[in-house]
């Protein structure tokens, strides 16, 4: 039995051959929409989710399966004080997978060693969310062709964006990829992902504050957003959260075959009159969140 | 200075100077009814000065812990008055509950229960991780 905690739990040939399924479940949807008949899914989030617990339901759906489970940590039995591996192992009675969200880091690793029923981390704090990190493999795979030798800058909070965390470790894996690192020095990358990743693996990279700089040689432009949830200090995050706005006066700057990817919410980080840019992916990245957790669900339950 | 020699237990040497007193209580020997004796500054044509302690008992030393510590330690075996065996230490690859994560957002600070878990990620650096958030731990000699 495989559970799905951090994308390097997959092997660069495993994610690959879940992006090809995924794939394939994109050209041919009828030949999969049975494949879960009577199988559940639950799914547990411990914090305040839509789009991801969405997107695990509805690929669970149009899987054939049913879905069940809470979408807030005040409606299970962690309200009555239970153990988040209490309230797992009871959940894995009834259900045949479970994709969970846990504000505290390492939740979804510490059930997994007791679950007698696949795990996937829907995201635990700052950490992990390697689902999201298959979206955007995805993405850039059928919006670019390939993922191997491009340039890659990430914008916005790097510090505690677990999305870049776990994008520039995926990426790490494959040939000739460039980072640019865009960011205020207060959210910088930070330094063990630069020394045991970045460094480690021998990927080129450079940070700048100017967007302008950055833009001209990108492929790809994953925007983030400043998480208030993330900060301490109220100050700290009202002073950072507008530091970089992506607008259509910017776009300019931008390669007419790169694309701009955003995992969402967005606040105020990227103009909405940037979403009719063909450039701007990050509707069509919600939409292969679905396909690749299809993939991932049928791949983990063998069926 | 003369200390009588240990018969039956254990002599930790080549502590570095000034660690004895952590190690006495990591290894919790104030909990011990034998005899410990604890030599500092003692001179050493390797490390210059260094700290020694004898425990005249066979106890289980938690290997460990003191390789955490200091690495560099060596731990002496003595019966019947006479070293039967030497171990030398190194950086152990897992740390169980020596340590605690200090991330306030990691899981075992919501269940303290929990096995406070570390894995050595960087033996250069003598560097730790805890298992569930990733967190750094550095520093054995500083602990």
């Amino acid at each position: 039995m495989r559970h799905l905690i951090d994308i390097q739990d997959f092997t660069p040939q495993e994610i690959n051959d879940l992006l090809d399924l995924a794939l394939d479940i994109i050209a041919c949807p009828d030949k999969y929409k049975d494949v879960c008949a009577r199988k559940k899914l639950a799914t547990l989030f411990f914090e305040p989710s839509t789009r991801t617990r969405l997107s695990f339901e509805a690929a669970m759906l149009d899987l054939g399966g049913s879905v069940i489970g809470f979408s807030d940590a005040k409606s299970s039995s962690t309200a009555k004080g239970e153990s988040v591996s209490d309230t797992v192992r009871t959940v894995a009675c009834y259900a045949d997978i479970i994709a969970m969200r846990h504000p505290k880091e390492g939740a979804p690793y510490l059930v997994s060693q007791k679950s007698p029923v696949p795990i996937i981390n829907a995201g635990d704090g700052g950490h992990n969310h390697p689902t999201q990190t298959l979206t955007d493999l995805l993405t850039i795979r059928r919006e670019l062709g390939h993922i191997d030798g491009l340039t890659v800058g990430f914008c916005g909070d790097l510090k505690f964006g677990r999305t870049v965390h776990s994008l520039i470790t995926a990426l790490s894996r494959y040939e000739g990829i460039k980072l640019v690192l865009i960011s205020p020095e207060e959210l910088r990358v930070p330094e063990y992902l630069k020394n045991d990743v970045i460094e480690k693996n021998g990927m080129p990279w450079r940070e700048t504050q100017s967007m302008e700089d950055a833009l001209p040689g990108l492929d790809v432009l994953y925007m983030t957003r400043v998480q208030r949830e993330r900060f301490f200090n109220e100050e700290d995050y009202l002073r950072l959260k507008d530091r970089f706005i992506l607008d259509v006066n910017k776009m300019m700057y931008l390669p007419e075959n790169a694309i701009v990817m955003h995992p969402l919410p967005r606040v105020n980080e990227i103009s909405p009159k940037v979403d009719d840019d063909p450039r701007a992916c990050y509707f069509r990245q919600v939409e292969n969140g679905k396909y690749v957790r299809m993939a991932l669900i049928k791949t983990l339950l063998e069926v | 200075m003369n200390v009588d020699g240990v018969t039956n237990g254990i002599v930790l040497d080549h502590i570095k100077a000034g660690k004895s007193m952590d190690i006495y209580h990591y290894l919790h020997l104030d909990d011990l009814d034998s005899c410990v004796a604890i030599l500092k500054n003692v001179q050493s044509k390797k490390l210059g000065r260094k700290d020694i302690i004898k425990i005249d008992e066979e106890i289980d030393v938690d290997l460990d812990v003191l390789g955490y510590i200091d690495p560099n330690i060596t731990v002496n075996i003595i019966k019947n008055g006479v070293l039967v065996e030497k171990k030398h230490l190194s950086l152990p690859e897992t740390l169980t509950n020596v340590i605690k994560c200090n991330n306030p957002r990691c899981i075992t600070m919501a269940e303290p229960d929990i096995d406070q878990v570390f894995r050595l990620s960087d033996s250069k650096n003598g560097v730790y991780r805890c298992i569930y958030c990733d967190t750094a731990h550095s520093g054995g000699q500083d602990a």
